[in-house]
């Protein structure tokens, strides 16, 4: 049973890139080991000489012929929600 | 009584010019702001909406053509990409989000003349089963203010029965079309995976999203799903259609002889007695037209949802990871580098049920736990797909409950996240394994409807429609 300490809470939190409040993480620190608790009766069930299933349609290389398709979308329709613009290109804070 | 008949009725008459789609879509415009109360609605689509139906009434004028759907208002649910309203996933992350493109779903029914009047309520990018996780609002459930509509399709499934419209859209991932249709008394289809485009819908899931209508009567539900399923190339794991399509307005289907299979599992511990009466019930008004009601036993069915929140959650956790407040949503200002705008972004933007969720996915994916907690659920899922397999070589069909209870309270399990996933456990398998389910209504507690649900092999939709079509009327 997985024991899930605050730290490992925060841990967690910085690798899924989230900054957590003392209440959420008061919050997640209870929640999470109770709904781990629960899918780890999966543990004990005997899978033996089963495969894992990734996907359900069976389908498999999916191809189209490469070529352009024109859908109609306007470069400023795909511009026009970004957070911050400079020249038609998205503009980031800075890296370094 | 509705105000809506038949869906093909009314593309009918928009069409001969008995009626026209502006008339038709201020008539849903109009149910709408007269149902406010209720919550169900983001927002309308209002000016899109009429500027549409203008056109298909000048087509008409001109005798050109304009589709099987022609003026038919729809609802959709708000993690549907569409032109006229911003696309929100009912989460503030998505807030003022423009769509540049619409969903393939969207697209087709367009194509055949159906006009989206609005937006609806959700539980944050379809995490929930109550719609209590809206970033905005709780809707409520149409047979009692006090309680939830189910979720997370909970705005589409109360707009309907509010008679805002004759179709709304949903999405079920593990049951959000299915549980919000069974809370309120109408009907709710979620088809096979992969028969649908999942093309601009906001991704919860990948390997379980599907995309369904929520419909006053089964016929509807078909007429609908024969316009958008199949193939899309924008969408890679869409599958082939059926060669009679979907449509099944006009047909019937003799219950002398079907096999079904009644799911033990779901018949068991943890059911509402009042539930399980009316499903009894149900099976005994098959039986009456000469359905063949057996018990069928799949052991490993108790395990289906502790898998689904292995599955579910990784997946959410990785397509939520596009959220990083660079492109489009919310973006943090006071961040002042780039790695402190992907965290603040995160953090101020998500919800608790989302932030809950990146958390289990991150957790189930790390390394060390990945054979543990990931493979090992999707080996079970194996399990599940083989017992599923068996029960369909003896059985044309499988029934059950779509949930444990009716409506439950606004708040009832809000502070318990793990009641609130047990609210999934009869839906989720069909998911899973994903073949095609329906939820109908069966019988009522009290004021409170309860349906009744009926799956079908993968890719027997057209199989699954004709015989939820004769159990509506049976049960009636």
């Amino acid at each position: 049973m997985a024991k899930l300490t605050r730290e490992d809470v925060l841990k967690l939190a910085k690798l899924a890139k989230l900054e957590l409040t003392p209440e959420e993480i008061d919050r997640l620190t209870k929640d999470l080991p109770s709904i781990l608790a629960y899918v780890e009766q999966l543990g004990e069930v005997d899978t033996t000489g089963l495969e894992p299933t990734l996907q359900v349609t069976g389908l498999q290389n999916v191809k189209r012929p490469d070529e352009v398709i024109d859908y109609g979308y306007q470069p400023a329709d795909l511009l026009k929600n970004l957070p911050a613009e400079l020249g038609g290109q998205i503009r980031t804070k800075r890296i370094l | 009584m509705s105000q809506w008949p038949l869906i093909a009725e009314i593309a009918a008459a928009v069409t001969s010019g008995k009626t026209t789609a502006v008339e038709q879509v201020e008539k849903a415009l109009k149910t709408i702001a007269d149902q406010k109360e209720y919550d169900a609605i983001i927002a309308t689509t209002a000016d899109r909406a009429l500027e549409r139906a203008k056109t298909i009434d000048a087509k008409i004028k001109n005798g050109e053509a304009v589709g099987r759907l022609a003026g038919v208002p729809f609802i959709a649910k708000d993690n549907y990409l569409v032109f006229g309203a911003e696309t929100t996933a009912a989460s503030n992350i998505l807030r003022g989000f423009n769509a540049p493109y619409q969903s393939t779903v969207i697209n087709r029914l367009e194509a055949e003349g159906a006009i989206c009047v609005a937006k609806a309520n959700l539980d944050a990018f379809a995490h929930g089963a109550s719609t209590e996780n809206s970033d905005f609002f709780v809707t409520k459930n149409p047979h009692d203010t006090s309680r939830v509509p189910g979720g997370s399709s909970g705005g589409s499934a109360a707009s309907v029965v509010l008679d805002m419209a004759p179709f709304a859209l949903g999405s079920d991932t593990g049951g959000s079309i299915r549980q919000p249709a069974s809370f309120v008394g109408c009907v709710g289809y979620k088809p096979t995976y992969g028969l649908t485009s999942r093309s601009g819908v906001v991704a919860m899931a990948s390997s379980t999203d599907t995309m369904g209508p929520l419909t006053r009567n089964v016929a509807d539900a078909a007429e609908v799903l024969d316009v958008y399923a199949g193939p899309d190339p924008l969408d890679s794991t869409t599958t082939p259609r059926q060669a009679e399509g979907y449509s099944v307005t006009g047909q019937k289907m003799d219950l002398q002889g079907v096999k079904v299979g009644l799911i033990k599992q779901y018949m068991g511990d943890g059911i509402d007695e009042a539930v399980k009466k009316v499903v009894l019930e149900a099976a005994d008004k098959l039986k009456s037209r000469g359905a063949i009601v057996e018990e069928v036993d799949l052991p490993s069915l108790p395990l289906a949802l502790a898998v689904y929140y292995i599955i579910v959650p990784a997946e959410v956790s990785s397509n939520l990871s596009r959220y990083d407040g660079q492109r489009y949503g919310f973006s943090a200002k006071d961040a002042t580098d780039l790695e402190s705008s992907y965290v603040q972004s995160r953090s101020q933007g998500f919800g608790v049920e989302a932030k809950r969720r990146i958390m289990i996915g991150t957790y189930v994916l790390s390394s060390g736990y990945y054979d543990a907690y990931y493979k090992k659920a999707q080996t079970v899922r194996t399990k599940l797909i083989n017992e599923f397999a068996e029960a369909f070589q003896k059985y044309q069909y499988l029934i059950g409950p779509v949930a444990p209870t009716p409506a439950f309270q606004i708040g009832e399990n809000a502070d318990d996240p793990l009641k609130m996933y047990l609210s999934d456990i009869m839906t989720v398998a069909a998911n899973l394994v994903g073949v095609p389910s329906i939820s109908l209504p069966a019988g009522t507690v009290g004021k409170l409807p309860v349906g009744l649900q009926i799956m079908a092999p993968m890719n027997k939709d057209r199989e699954l429609l004709l015989m939820a079509l004769a159990a509506e009327e049976v049960l009636a």
